[in-house]
């Protein structure tokens, strides 16, 4: 087994998920299933292989690096659950 | 009968054989009469009558003007909340429109509501919405099917004719098999034709922008209209788009068509096995040459699949936190808790389980077990098609390996869930354009869909072989 109760809580608390017993239990044994299927791809030989991540086949061009002032602040912080004078809030992080 | 199409809706207007308003009320009451579908998330007749009355007084011509079109519920829209059919986005209200919904707006087409699909997305049956399953028009009485997914809502949506088209996003499947299990023609174009601006991102290297509508022809003159350079999408391809429509010939003696074995799957149903057959024969007989090709990786796509999309969505899902937009928890003693809660409380089953394993196969210590492993499995997958296009002008397969199966069916064996994609996903690594089209019936009387497969960019051969086989079946 790859996944155990240790390395689910680290995963997810590396997600910032927090889990109850009854779902790490399941994820346990979903993760595990998935993992063990997904290790076929072990039967490829891989090597000397490149890796691809960009699958585009046109060039894609680059803008130019220059700043643009959107002034948009308001719009930003439109659906935040909550804001402060111009700022996102959030729960207080230093006592 | 067959229904109207957008091509004869669009001279209906034009020799005001029909108003703009006649049309979308005609469409209104058959979006109400059809509720129980479930296939939209947000759908209000005052939204589209105000829509309607400012089409009235604008006297510009417009491509599309007064064209009922339904939107998936990805692509964001300043006039409709969008909320990726997840709790974390309950209330959210865009301030800005997605890039592809901008075009449709400027070419003047009517949005007639957000269509429901699965979270964030990541499902094959439109039943990892928060906001319930959508049912598949074809369903008989008592007896629910899904609509396949993730965009089950905008297939749907075309296939009870409650609109003329419908946007869709195609990230392992997602417009193609439930373009098939609703009898409709769904199109993925190549990675990069339309810009991903604006579309709630699942997995970025995969995502691409399409659309449903009721015939090759109407599916042409769409995606003409949401293709497109945007500077805001760092892999838009610059190129020219063609008037598809105008172009469309389906004379295709000459070509050759490409037919991989590897798409002969055990369990696959006869009756998919035989609309295939059928296909090839259609086309033999239109000229074109017929050439076994091997696309010898195919096996491994989906596997590589299922480690490279958790992994973006893992990272690209990191977003929602409860702090800039969406929902946020109640139980918010300290940050870190906030966040925590904030996930677990808004996101659904299928969601965090794909957060969970792409944050573990990007872990310190398995990335390049299985991250890297895929993505080099990934490049032999497109190589095989790169091979099989110096000798084939275009290939062709079936769309899913079944006909649209009962609601609820497979919901608890996520693997099983995943094989629904087995003919879809390596196009989609490969990032090829690819059409379903419905060709054929099975025994209960469901569409089943054939696909066709192109080069990149070459969406117009995609819509010569599909209107050629489509104007042979009917």
């Amino acid at each position: 087994m790859k996944i155990d109760k240790n390395t689910i809580n680290k995963i997810a608390r590396l997600s910032r998920i927090k889990l109850d017993d009854k779902e790490s239990e399941d994820y346990i044994n979903d993760l595990n299933s998935i993992l063990n299927w997904v290790e076929q791809l072990n039967e490829v030989n891989t090597e000397n292989v490149e890796p691809l991540s960009i699958i585009s086949s046109s060039i894609l061009p680059k803008r130019e690096d220059v700043s643009k002032d959107t002034n948009s602040s308001e719009e930003i912080l439109e659906n935040a659950p909550d804001k402060l004078e111009g700022f996102f809030a959030v729960p207080k992080v230093v006592e | 009968m067959p229904k109207s199409s957008l091509k004869q809706t669009l001279q209906d207007l034009d020799t005001k054989k029909i108003s703009i308003r006649e049309l979308n009320q005609d469409y209104l009451k058959r979006i109400k009469e059809n509720e129980n579908l479930n296939v939209f998330i947000y759908f209000s007749e005052d939204n589209v009558l105000k829509q309607i009355d400012n089409l009235e007084n604008d006297n510009s011509a417009k491509k599309l003007k007064g064209i009922p079109i339904a939107i998936k519920d990805l692509f964001c829209t300043k006039s409709m909340p969008t909320t990726a059919a997840s709790k974390i986005l309950e209330n959210f209200n865009p301030t800005y429109e997605s890039f592809v919904t901008q075009k449709l707006l400027d070419e003047g087409s009517i949005f007639v509501g957000k269509t429901n699909l699965d979270e964030f997305a990541m499902g094959s049956a439109t039943n990892t919405s928060f906001f319930g399953n959508t049912i598949n028009p074809l369903s008989k009485e008592n007896e629910p099917l899904a609509p396949g997914g993730s965009s089950g809502g905008s297939a749907a949506a075309v296939a009870a004719d409650l609109c003329l088209g419908a946007t869709g996003t195609d990230t392992g499947g997602s417009i193609r098999q439930p373009a098939s299990f609703c009898g409709v023609v769904g199109i993925k174009p190549t990675y990069g034709l339309c810009s991903r601006w604006g579309i709630a991102a699942f997995a970025s290297s995969l995502d691409q922008a399409g659309i449903f509508s009721h015939n090759v022809e109407d599916a042409s003159i769409l995606l003409q209209s949401i293709a497109g350079f945007d500077q805001r999408d760092s892999t838009s391809a610059k190129v020219d788009i063609p008037n598809y429509f105008e172009n469309l010939d389906d004379n295709l003696n000459g070509k050759t068509v490409g037919i991989p074995k590897e798409y002969s799957i055990d369990g696959t149903p006869m009756e998919i096995s035989q609309i295939w057959e059928d296909a090839i024969k259609v086309l033999e007989k239109k000229g074109v040459k017929i050439k076994n090709i091997s696309l010898p990786h195919t096996k491994y796509a989906l596997p590589t699949y299922y480690i490279i999309a958790p992994a973006e969505a893992s990272s690209n899902l990191a977003r929602y936190d409860g702090v800039k937009y969406g929902f946020r928890s109640d139980e918010i003693d300290s940050l870190d808790e906030m966040y925590e809660n904030t996930r677990a409380q808004g996101f659904g089953r299928e969601v965090k389980r794909r957060i969970l394993i792409g944050t573990y196969v990007l872990s310190a210590g398995y990335y390049d077990a299985y991250y890297l492993k895929a993505q080099k499995v990934r490049k032999l997958i497109a190589d095989d098609f790169n091979k099989a296009f110096k000798e084939c002008d275009f290939i062709v397969t079936p769309t899913a390996p079944s006909a649209a199966f009962p609601l609820n069916e497979k919901q608890n064996d996520p693997i099983k869930m995943y094989l629904n994609d087995v003919f879809t996903v390596p196009a989609s690594l490969a990032g090829l354009p690819g059409i379903s089209i419905p060709f054929g019936k099975d025994k209960n009387n469901l569409p089943l869909g054939i696909q066709i497969l192109g080069k990149h960019f070459d969406e117009q051969q995609v819509f010569n072989a599909a209107v050629s086989l489509e104007r042979s079946y009917e």
